[in-house]
């Protein structure tokens, strides 16, 4: 299984052995190739087919030079891309690829949001990519949830705290469709259907605000929303687009609608009603005040003016008026009437609006009854009719109304007994579906109804793809490439890529029509998700790379000029006249396809490889068991359509890895990495505070280096060969989204959509589009670059919109890593060692050197005029070097890039520092938001978290090949949970892992679904739909639910996986079934926390709303010719 | 060979249906005369009859799993038609292998329609269990060697070569003298005795005694996420163990094997212990043990199959489980005791885990159950400041102070509370002054590779130099052939 060479795949080295004795030049001599589609097809078509042919590295990486350089030269750096997961756990080994990537112009792919692992409630939420307790932290709650995550499979080492905590008196209730590993430490299990959560947590929601919140009113609970939440903010009411003599909840109302005189960023200052002063009052904090100079930003109960404020909760009605809200089920979706208190209110600008608040319109959404004639309200929590009554719940998830109450009751008594030490651990459970937001924040409302974000012990954790890098500033400086050219590396979010370039889009069948709301019609509205995709690109919401229809280098001679002004505004007047398109609107095109691919660190195309045969088909040009047709009924109107079938885009797919798993088998370069046992790296997680080292205990075996030396290696080769063959310098024109804690998130006011591309508003960059930036890139500097930390680091780093000056921490590492003494990088820090970058970004981050968490805290003072310093006064002496902690491994120090104010012993816990110590979340209230109200929420009825159930089933689109059904065929809801013995594909080919479970890719079923097929244990499947067909054993257990299917995560294809006797080809991984939907919401930017940061938000490629037929596999046929 | 796995119940285990004694004829039995003997017949039986070459009652092949491995190779191999794959092989006939058992098959219930019925203990309960997602239910049970009191293997054994140490209780095989004739394998009713192929040895858990000796937890403790493994010592009277484990009556066993257990704080006890030259330290050691806390104060942990009657020390706390169906969403705000289930509630039947546990003995697992959900009670109690009447903690045998220490035993489990065990006197087996300064190794035939490592062994042999048997072993820390 060792990858101990590097290889090469045969035909390829064949045709390139040939093109060099012809051509001189390595670049001429791979556009020979490349450009040939008949040459080009006989290596893509061997993808996968084994015969890869040993090489020495050196020819290895002219291969690879050879193809950037091409590649750059014709198409431009931003059709290079590169994918590695997860920083945190070998920061170094991320930071390599991307580096040298960064330096190339070419884009990293984001993971998080990609894997599904991202949950978007929380940026929805809290303006937070995600931030959790650590594990050590359960010990501190006495009530606990575990909710989708499989705590002793999924987090085993962490999995004894849940045990001890429930010896220290904290009640566990597990939530999970099937009798998981988990259950068994649990006091109650609840067995919701799959995919209904959110609508449990919404019975639990009307049990909490009817008992806690309208019979007790409890104060705790609700001083706590009335300082910390969106609660008592003002929302308009409109007219109903369902009923016109109805109300839908509209926006928040700003102090621009009723303020006499100018407001400095007035439209981003929403406002609630102060009982103490008796008016309409903008509260500290919101994003308003963010980004006004010299106001101190925090959530002190306060008013701009400094007057103490007590906002009213419920609005002071002149009457009640009816509402509708949207609701969404199996059968389609309604409308719901309720009651709402209104105020009558006159704007500036004359015209009248009822409005109501945040508060009220939750009461009157979950239908709790305020006054005794309300008709509208539920009668009580056994009334089945109205929408989010437990008995209603029950009718949704199948879960007891009667549990519902009582663990709704306990789980808001525990949080008042406690002071909010209620806690949710949720994870991929709940969290890789299509409407996994509405799940997420319904559950979240919860916790922050009882008072329990921000308290050690309780909230929400989340705990999926361990993300949380610690020293974050250091990191980020040297993965970015930041120390030589500031802003200049493509950060793609990795969703919206892979939709695009492995055409899953072309074969989307998801109508949108039937996801929106009944209750409001907006202007914007499309039917297809690919073209809000378009909308949010042109619009700078999300990245685009491939950046547009032609190079991105060949924009200076274009226009004759290196002036960023004058070339503006020639890309704005060819963008408007519509010369000049985002490569994305066409991406079958040929020069908009990505054309070089590094994969490290990753199984990308099975493991992550959500579609994986549309990845197969259109990326690679592999054999592949797609059954999908594309849907030509259904097209996107903002893109153009290739009718042609294209395949094989990528030409050269480099993967770095130490085992021979399927994309290995896939690629065409193979060079073999150095496993964490061989090299020097860094290591944090969400799951305890600790920074830890990777030292080599031998040296890397056979002919592996670690990353870092890798990508050293070829930053070598190809900086030597362009020296040769692209000596110029050359100016790259990048594009940039509109980016979250900058100033660009206030870009785009009022949640209103104006689209320039319809004439509604200038084309204006970073302001209605993309920001544009000029980066100056010499291909023969990328080596010297790339072992030397650059100028630029001596300067200012942050995060979360703090920046702090680390120019001298720059001069002490020019002595702790010493200097190169000529050439470009004279004088700067060398980074040419491992050792060496690990050094570097401990000494530049604030969680891992004192004097830096100190500088940041101070940033953070001046900023929100509240006193934080004294959080990591205890650590100021405390410089963390690569031999300390290779020592013992140490605490990572507090710093304001995270939320939580753990000092003196404290375990980690968000949002402390927001809570205990007044800092603002970084929304557009600067609280906790309950509403979002931009106009694509409108439109898709996710104001508030709703229950929306899972996608249609469907296994066969009508176009789609045509299977004829066995008899006794069962469709069956497939999931893909995580593995009891494999973490993703790793360990999936280890024989002792397969032996500990029966050796091969297997299925679980329940037996009642098996009867149904005449299916025994063990008996080999075939499982299809449209994307694909995987063969599996089955294994029959009554711990399943009837009617679901799962396949536990990332068994690969190379071990024991037999053809399929449907496509004659070999049956895929466990993601051929799967294909990705991608949810407009999650596209929405330059809005507040709807704005984007990398790997922090955007669309998620969720896999789970997916059904599959299942028949017995008639024939074991291996065919090992 | 699986010295130390984790099976799931209701399950069959590994070998599959160990518990089958009926079958597989392991431990003891009482004769007519009320005296044991061992189920597969005695010593002299096998020599004396003729017996010794004829031992029909051990597990096959098929019981164990016939052992696998991959054609990996194949992967890096010449262009094929379709995507290669590796294929499961056998490591005894190198065939291609349609894989239809293994050592750990009904992992979390996998396979329940075949294997829940199978589980030796559904015979022996009264309360009826279906195997339906309704009631569906799961633990899981470490096992390893027992390190029995009445150890049957030794009483096997025919060429004497297994004992158990004086000093330390623990149970080994003398590889010299060791004939394999392998009844030990037949004795043990855990199955916890394996047979080495390529040594024509048996072997078992050594209770890493090495590591015992110098004061350090068997790797499995001391590496256990869970942390649910403790290690203590225990003082017992030798003398009364045949009495005890002749005890007629079934659920009587686990009662009479706590009997034989000796107050380590009794001067009495103390005085004869030293006079008998137990160690001071150990006598220090058992009264600090966790198990003896936990076994014979408290009474939560229990052995595993004492029907068997080898009086076996590895103890087991019963779990707790989740409320069935039937009981959940009554109103516990108004009876803050409801919020957990009640031990009659409980998913997992009592009758199940006594028939694991205490040869059926009800009272005693349902008091242990009783104990944990009180201590959780009053731990609850606490931490959220809540009143609490201590005189329910009397019910359960428990006090304000012992229910706190217990708590603190079993949740903050410290490094040093889990492990209790005394260094080794060095003095009383080798003369410490010459061996000062002595490598150690100077006797060790291959402090190497583990030359005993099966497959790689053989591909020694075949000329394979160890580099390239590391190459293609080895990966990430993790071993395979």
């Amino acid at each position: 299984m060792r990858i101990k060479y590097p290889y090469i795949r045969g035909k390829l080295w064949q045709l390139w052995d040939a093109a060099k004795k012809q051509y001189e030049s390595p670049v001429e001599a791979w556009a020979s190739i490349v450009e040939d589609p008949e040459k080009a097809a006989i290596y893509k078509s061997a993808r996968g087919h084994g015969g890869m042919v040993r090489v020495h590295r050196a020819e290895a990486l002219e291969l690879i030079s050879a193809m950037l350089l091409y590649t750059i030269k014709t198409y431009g750096p931003d059709r290079l891309a590169g994918f590695t997961p997860i920083p945190a756990m070998s920061m170094m080994s991320y930071a390599s690829g991307a580096r040298f990537i960064s330096l190339l112009g070419g884009e990293m792919l984001s993971f998080y949001d990609w894997y599904a692992d991202l949950p978007p409630a929380s940026p929805q939420i809290w303006g937070e990519q995600t931030d959790v307790p650590e594990s050590a932290d359960w010990y501190n709650s006495q009530y606990i949830m575990m909710w989708g995550s499989n705590v002793p499979l999924t987090r085993t080492p962490d999995a004894h705290f849940m045990t001890e905590a429930r010896y220290h008196g904290a009640k566990i209730v597990a939530v999970s469709p099937d009798y998981a590993e988990n259950v068994k430490f649990a006091d109650n299990w609840l067995a919701p259907k799959p995919g209904t959560d959110a609508a449990l947590a919404q019975g639990m929601t009307h049990v909490i605000l009817n008992e806690f919140y309208q019979e007790r009113h409890e104060q705790q609970f609700i001083d706590y929303v009335k300082q910390y939440t969106d609660l008592p903010f003002l929302i308009t009411l409109q007219p109903s687009d369902a009923n016109p003599e109805d109300f839908a909840s509209g926006r928040f109302v700003r102090i621009t609608d009723i303020a006499a005189d100018a407001v400095e960023n007035g439209e981003w200052k929403p406002v609630l009603f102060d009982g103490n002063q008796g008016k309409f009052v903008v509260p500290n904090g919101t994003i308003g005040q963010r980004w006004e100079d010299g106001q101190p930003w925090n959530l002190e109960m306060k008013d701009q003016n400094g007057a103490e404020i007590d906002p009213d909760l419920s609005i002071d009605a002149d009457v009640d008026v009816t509402i509708d809200f949207p609701t969404f089920d199996n059968q389609g979706n309604g409308v719901l009437k309720r009651h709402v208190p209104a105020k009558k209110m006159t704007f500036m600008d004359g015209s009248e609006h009822y409005v109501t608040t945040v508060f009220d319109l939750m009461m009157s959404q979950y239908g709790i009854k305020r006054e005794a004639d309300d008709s509208l309200a539920a009668t009580g929590y056994d009334d089945v009719q109205s929408c989010y009554t437990p008995a209603w719940q029950e009718t949704v998830t199948g879960v007891k109304a009667s549990l519902v109450v009582q663990v709704a009751r306990e789980f808001a008594q525990n949080a008042l007994d406690t002071g909010g030490k209620t806690m949710v651990i949720m994870g991929a459970g709940i969290n890789h579906w299509f409407n996994s937001d509405m799940t997420y924040r319904s559950i979240i409302n919860n916790l922050m109804l009882c008072g329990c974000e921000g308290v050690s012990g309780g909230g929400w954790a989340h705990y999926v793809g361990q993300e949380k890098l610690r020293p974050q500033e250091g990191w980020s400086t040297i993965a970015f490439a930041n120390d030589w050219q500031k802003g200049g590396a493509r950060q793609q979010n990795g969703t919206s890529f892979f939709y695009f370039a492995s055409d899953q889009w072309k074969y989307d069948e998801l109508d949108n029509k039937a996801l929106k709301s009944p209750v409001t019609k907006t202007k914007h509205v499309y039917d297809h998700a690919a073209d809000y995709n378009q909308l949010a690109i042109r619009l700078g919401w999300l990245p685009s790379y491939p950046q547009f229809d032609r190079s991105s280098l060949s924009f200076t001679d274009k226009y004759h000029t290196t002036d960023l002004g004058e070339i503006s505004k020639h890309v704005v007047a060819e963008l408007k006249a519509g010369d000049l398109h985002f490569a994305a609107e066409n991406p079958d095109a040929n020069q908009n396809q990505p054309k070089g691919l590094f994969i490290w660190r990753s199984n990308l195309f099975t493991s992550s490889g959500k579609g994986q045969e549309y990845f197969m088909k259109h990326l690679l040009g592999a054999e592949n068991g797609l059954l999908a047709k594309t849907n030509d009924r259904q097209k996107p109107e903002e893109m153009i359509w290739n009718d042609e079938t294209i395949t094989g885009k990528l030409d050269l797919v480099i993967d770095m890895d130490f085992r021979m798993v399927a994309t290995p088998m896939y690629s065409d370069v193979i060079l073999p990495a150095a496993t964490w046992y061989e090299k020097e790296d860094l290591s944090s997680t969400d799951m305890h505070p600790y920074i830890h080292p990777f030292n080599a205990a031998v040296s890397p075996m056979w002919e592996s280096k670690s990353d870092w030396q890798q990508f050293k290696a070829l930053a070598k080769t190809v900086s030597n060969m362009a020296k040769k063959y692209y000596a110029e310098p050359q100016y790259d024109l990048k594009t940039q989204p509109l980016g979250h804690d900058s100033k660009a998130e206030i870009a785009q006011p009022m949640g209103v959509i104006k689209d320039w591309k319809k004439g509604e508003i200038d084309c204006t960059p970073g302001q209605t589009m993309p920001s544009l930036s000029l980066i100056k890139r010499d291909y023969t500097q990328v080596y010297d670059k790339f072992i030397a930390l650059g100028p630029n680091a001596r300067g200012k780093v942050g995060g979360e919109g703090y920046t702090y000056d680390v120019s001298t921490e720059y001069d002490e590492l020019k002595d702790i890593l010493g200097t190169f003494d000529r050439g470009l990088n004279e004088g700067c820090p060398k980074l040419d060692v491992d050792k060496n970058v690990c050094d570097a970004i401990l000494h530049l981050s604030s969680t891992s050197n004192g004097h830096v968490a100190a500088k940041a805290w101070q940033n953070a003072e001046t900023i929100t005029g509240q006193k934080l310093q004294d959080i990591s006064a205890g650590r100021r002496e405390d410089q963390m070097s690569f031999k300390s902690i290779t020592v013992q491994p140490a605490e990572a120090i507090p710093t304001p890039i995270f939320t939580s104010a753990k000092h003196d012993g404290d375990r980690y816990s968000p949002f402390t520092v927001n809570i205990e110590r007044k800092v603002p979340f970084r929304t557009l209230t600067g609280r906790q938001q309950f509403y979002l109200d931009h106009e694509i929420f409108q439109e898709y009825g996710e104001t508030l978290a709703n229950y929306k159930p899972t996608l249609p089933p469907q296994v066969m689109g009508p176009a789609d090949v045509a299977i004829t059904p066995d008899s006794n065929e069962l469709t069956l809801r497939y999931m893909t949970p995580h593995g009891k013995w494999n973490i993703h594909t790793m360990y999936y080919d280890n024989l002792e892992m397969l032996t500990l479970f029966r050796g091969g890719p297997n299925v679980w079923l329940s037996p009642v679904d098996a009867d149904k097929a005449g299916i025994k244990d063990n008996d080999w499947l075939e499982i299809y739909n449209r994307n694909g067909v995987v063969t599996a054993r089955a294994v029959v257990s009554h711990r399943m639910p009837e009617g679901s299917m799962y396949m536990y995560h990332a068994q690969d294809m190379q071990i024991q996986e037999p053809l399929s006797t449907i496509t004659g080809n070999r049956g895929g991984s466990h993601n051929a079934p799967t294909q990705i939907h991608v949810k407009p919401t999650q596209m929405v930017g330059g809005y507040g926390q709807l704005s984007y940061a990398f790997n922090y938000y955007g669309p998620i490629g969720n896999q789970r709303d997916l059904y599959v037929n299942v028949r017995k596999l008639k024939k074991v046929n291996w065919n090992e010719d | 060979m699986w010295f130390n796995n984790v099976e799931t119940k209701p399950g069959v285990g590994y070998p599959k249906r160990w518990e089958d004694e009926g079958h597989y004829k392991g431990g003891w039995e009482l004769n007519s005369k009320g005296k044991l003997q061992l189920r597969a017949g005695n010593k002299l039986n096998k020599v004396g009859l003729g017996k010794i070459f004829y031992n029909p009652d051990m597990p096959e092949l098929d019981d164990y799993y016939e052992p696998w491995t991959y054609d990996y190779q194949t992967l890096f191999g010449p262009e094929k038609k379709h995507q290669p794959v590796a294929r499961a092989k056998s490591q005894i006939t190198g065939q291609t292998m349609d894989l239809k058992t293994g050592p750990n098959w009904d992992d979390d219930l996998a396979g329940s329609p075949e294997y829940f019925k199978q589980d030796p203990n559904m015979a022996k309960i009264e309360t009826d269990i279906k195997a339906n997602f309704e009631q569906a239910f799961m633990m899981y049970l470490p096992r390893l060697c027992e390190h029995c009191l009445n150890a049957p293997c030794v009483a096997s054994c025919p060429s004497g070569a297994m004992y158990k140490r004086d000093e330390d209780g623990i149970v080994l095989v003398d590889q010299e003298r060791c004939r394999g004739w392998r009844f030990c394998m037949t004795g043990c009713p855990y199955k916890k005795v394996y047979f080495n192929w390529k040594t024509n040895k048996a072997e078992k858990c050594t209770f890493c005694y090495p590591r015992i000796e110098e004061g350090e937890p068997t790797v499995c403790s001391e590496t256990c996420v869970g942390r649910i493994r403790y290690i203590g010592a225990m003082l017992y009277d030798a003398d009364r163990v045949e009495a005890a484990a002749e005890t007629p009556e079934e659920d009587k066993l686990y009662e009479a094997q706590l009997d034989l257990f000796l107050d380590p704080n009794d001067p009495e006890v103390i005085e004869q212990a030293l006079a008998d030259g137990v160690n001071e330290e150990m006598i220090e050691a058992a009264q600090r043990s966790p198990i003896y806390r936990m076994a014979v104060e408290e009474k939560i942990a229990f052995p595993l199959h004492p029907e068997y009657r080898t009086m076996p020390m590895v103890w087991y706390i019963p779990p707790l489980s989740p409320i069935m169906n039937y009981f959940e969403g009554r109103d516990s705000i108004k009876d803050p005791e409801m919020i957990f289930p009640g031990i009659d509630e409980m998913r997992i039947p009592v009758d199940y885990l006594a028939s694991l546990l205490t040869g059926g003995n009800l009272e005693a697992i349902k008091n242990a159950l009783y104990k944990l959900a009180m201590m959780r009670l009053y731990m609850r109690a606490q931490t959220s400041g809540k009143d609490f009447d201590v005189e329910k903690l009397d019910r359960v045998n428990l006090t304000e102070g012992t229910a706190t220490s217990l708590y603190r035993l079993l949740a903050i489990a410290k490094y040093e509370d889990r492990f209790v065990i005394p260094k080794s006197h060095k003095e009383q087996v080798e003369d410490a002054q010459s061996e000062q300064g002595g490598l150690g190794y100077d006797e060790c035939e291959g402090c190497s590779l583990a030359p005993q490592h099966g497959s790689m062994f053989k591909k020694a042999e075949a000329g394979e130099s160890t580099n390239q048997i590391y190459a293609e072993s080895f990966y990430g820390g993790i071993w395979r052939d």
